[in-house]
């Protein structure tokens, strides 16, 4: 017993002396290869040049690599970037970009109270570190400079934008005058706008009201300011038939532009007498919340028509389902292309994409409005045109049109 | 000229604001920002006339003692204790310091986030119930719907081997070629009526937003 006893701790104590040099062993391997590594040789054609299309404050740093990176002796971990306003003196280290990447992109701050601050006008010099995996063995780029950030009067990138906006403009003005020198525009039958007036009648006849919602969306939103023109109409409908109204509003700015829009439409309607300021309220900004006092509303109230217009996100299905359940006729447009499902799923009728903006010209028939939608109409065209073009092209691999959209940001 | 007036204000501040949008340099964000501090400013104000609002209604509506005349009174005394809570008077005063308040975090912890939560779960059911109303196929086209929507749900299960692997490719060709291609037409249409409907506001031809004198 005493014997095994012995056996067992020499083989113990053996065992840890063998894994102490075995430790020692690797330990004097490593610094073996530590100790072997040699400066790799430098990177080349450090070019810094104000970073295009933007206010300054940044400069972009192109390279070639160097040749221990990914190649050679492949000792280049990465690239640190130094900066200094002085060629001599004061190089600050401004980044790391790993092994292999050629560009960076120095930007600083425009607030000069911020530590980061990178004031434009001012020259700057830049110097290149090829690292390794020890940190006292590198090999760096003579110092380069000058070189200057400027803030730009015009973002190239947006170029293409600002051309396809000035023609779409021209043409919108073009049918907005030939609309009002009194020409006949033709526009599609719109299922969804024209079972306005229907549902605002089953209102009247049913005795209920009609719930309008504005959505998620801020009063800045274009979708919600598209939905005020439609509410505006819709208002105007509900005064001259005598129908209630209930608009809940998730956005106390939204509730007051709201509260003026429907007031106008009732004096439009010469039935000032019947607008009633709480019938357009505030709930709360508070999505779910605001999802459960609609939803209230609806199972109280029982609208005989709910109509649902402007932004949308998850609320969507549990206004739109909670109406389908409440027995309500619904009218849903939306700029979401995520929630239009829903909508077609749980509404009887549903305005998709641009509908919603063609909704207010249709129910006002105004020939200026309706101008617009024909512009409308010819940017579809233009757009379809275009995509038949670059199907085209890419048959015959002509990048051209591809690179062309590619440079717009 | 009471007409005039805002509509010349609209117009101008929708040129800064598209020239600011081609424009990239300081002058041109610092504009931006203050402008979209204005938005804060009047929404600060706009919120005082929200509330007013809120107050007024429930008010209304537990005086008339219409049906549901209950749930105004929770709302006005919840409206009233995040008031008090947040304020924090006993010890600071501001909202900053209020927001840690034990109380307001013990309401906003334990009753709005689980309510919150409890009405997003709700979703999960009424997707189901929306799906079946979706999926019947009364139609060719509702057909073709229920075959996409079985195609695209099944690829999730895991039991199915190789025939796994086809409604996998099925599916990306379904989602990446006709769902994107009607996605991106409809992102175009919003994207040309979001114009349209910008350029008529800025030309004072929509104003119905703007209310009468």
């Amino acid at each position: 017993m005493k014997f095994k006893i012995w056996a067992v701790c020499c083989l113990a104590i053996l065992g840890m002396i063998s894994s102490g040099m075995a430790q020692e062993n690797a330990d004097t391997a490593n610094r073996a290869t530590t100790a072997s590594i040699s400066p790799p040789a430098p990177p080349g054609n450090l070019e810094p040049k104000d970073t295009p299309d933007d206010n300054g404050h940044s400069i972009t740093l192109g390279w070639s690599l160097s040749p221990d990176d990914g190649a050679g002796n492949k000792s280049v971990l990465g690239y640190k970037i130094f900066r200094s306003t002085n060629r001599d003196t004061g190089f600050v280290e401004r980044g790391v970009s790993p092994s292999g990447s050629k560009e960076y992109v120095d930007m600083g701050g425009a607030i000069p109270e911020e530590n980061d601050y990178m004031p434009n006008d001012t020259d700057y010099y830049y110097k290149l570190r090829a690292v390794t995996s020890d940190s006292t063995v590198y090999s760096e780029t003579g110092v380069i400079g000058p070189t200057q950030t400027t803030g730009e009067w015009f973002n190239r990138g947006r170029t293409l934008v600002l051309v396809f906006v000035l023609i779409f403009a021209m043409v919108t003005v073009f049918f907005i005058r030939k609309a009002r020198s009194g020409a006949e525009l033709f526009v599609r039958r719109l299922a969804g706008i024209e079972a306005v007036d229907e549902a605002i009648g089953r209102a009247t006849e049913m005795g209920k009201p009609i719930l309008y919602v504005l959505g998620l969306g801020t009063a800045s939103d274009i979708a919600t300011i598209a939905s005020f023109s439609i509410l505006g109409r819709v208002a105007k409908k509900i005064a001259e038939y005598q129908t209630g109204l209930i608009v809940p509003c998730y956005d106390a700015i939204v509730m007051t532009v709201a509260q003026e829009t429907v007031r106008t439409a009732f004096l439009d309607a010469g039935r000032p007498d019947a607008y009633n300021e709480d019938m357009v309220y505030y709930v709360t900004s508070n999505q779910f919340g605001y999802v459960a006092a609609v939803n209230g509303t609806m199972l109280r109230q029982m609208p005989a028509t709910n109509i649902y217009m402007g932004t949308f996100f998850a609320e969507s299905l549990l206004l739109a389902e909670t109406g389908a359940l409440a027995g309500s006729v619904q009218i849903a447009g939306t700029d979401q292309v995520a929630q239009i499902p829903f909508f077609v799923v749980a509404c009887d009728y549903t305005l998709i994409g641009e509908e919603l903006y063609a909704a207010s010209a249709y129910l006002s028939r105004e020939p200026i409005l309706l101008g617009s939608l024909k512009a409308q109409d010819y940017g579809k065209a233009a757009v379809i045109a275009l995509s038949i073009i670059g199907i085209i092209a890419a048959q015959f691999n002509w990048t051209w049109l591809v690179e062309l959209f590619k440079s717009a940001n | 000229m009471k007409r005039q007036v805002p509509l010349m204000l609209v117009f101008t501040l929708a040129l800064v604001m598209i020239i600011q949008y081609f424009v990239p340099n300081d002058l041109s964000l610092d504009t931006n920002e203050f402008l979209l501090k204005w938005i804060i400013i009047i929404g600060v104000f706009a919120m005082a006339l929200g509330i007013w609002s809120l107050i007024r209604v429930s008010y209304e509506k537990i005086k008339r003692r219409v049906p549901g005349w209950q749930y105004p009174i929770a709302t006005l005394l919840g409206l009233a204790a995040m008031i008090i809570f947040g304020f924090d008077y006993g010890r600071h005063f501001s909202t900053a310091e209020g927001l840690n308040n034990p109380m307001f975090l013990k309401f906003f912890l334990y009753i709005i986030i689980p309510i919150q939560s409890t009405m997003f779960a709700l979703l999960a059911f009424y997707i189901a119930s929306a799906a079946y109303r979706a999926f019947r196929a009364r139609s060719a086209l509702a057909t073709l719907l229920l075959l996409a929507a079985l195609i695209v749900m099944l690829r999730f299960n895991p039991y199915l081997g190789i025939f796994g692997q086809y409604l996998e490719r099925t599916t990306s060709w379904l989602l990446n070629v006709p769902n994107l291609a009607a996605k991106r037409a409809i992102i175009i249409g919003i994207g040309l009526g979001s114009v349209a409907t910008a350029l008529k506001v800025m030309l004072g031809i929509e104003r119905a937003y703007m209310g009468k004198d």
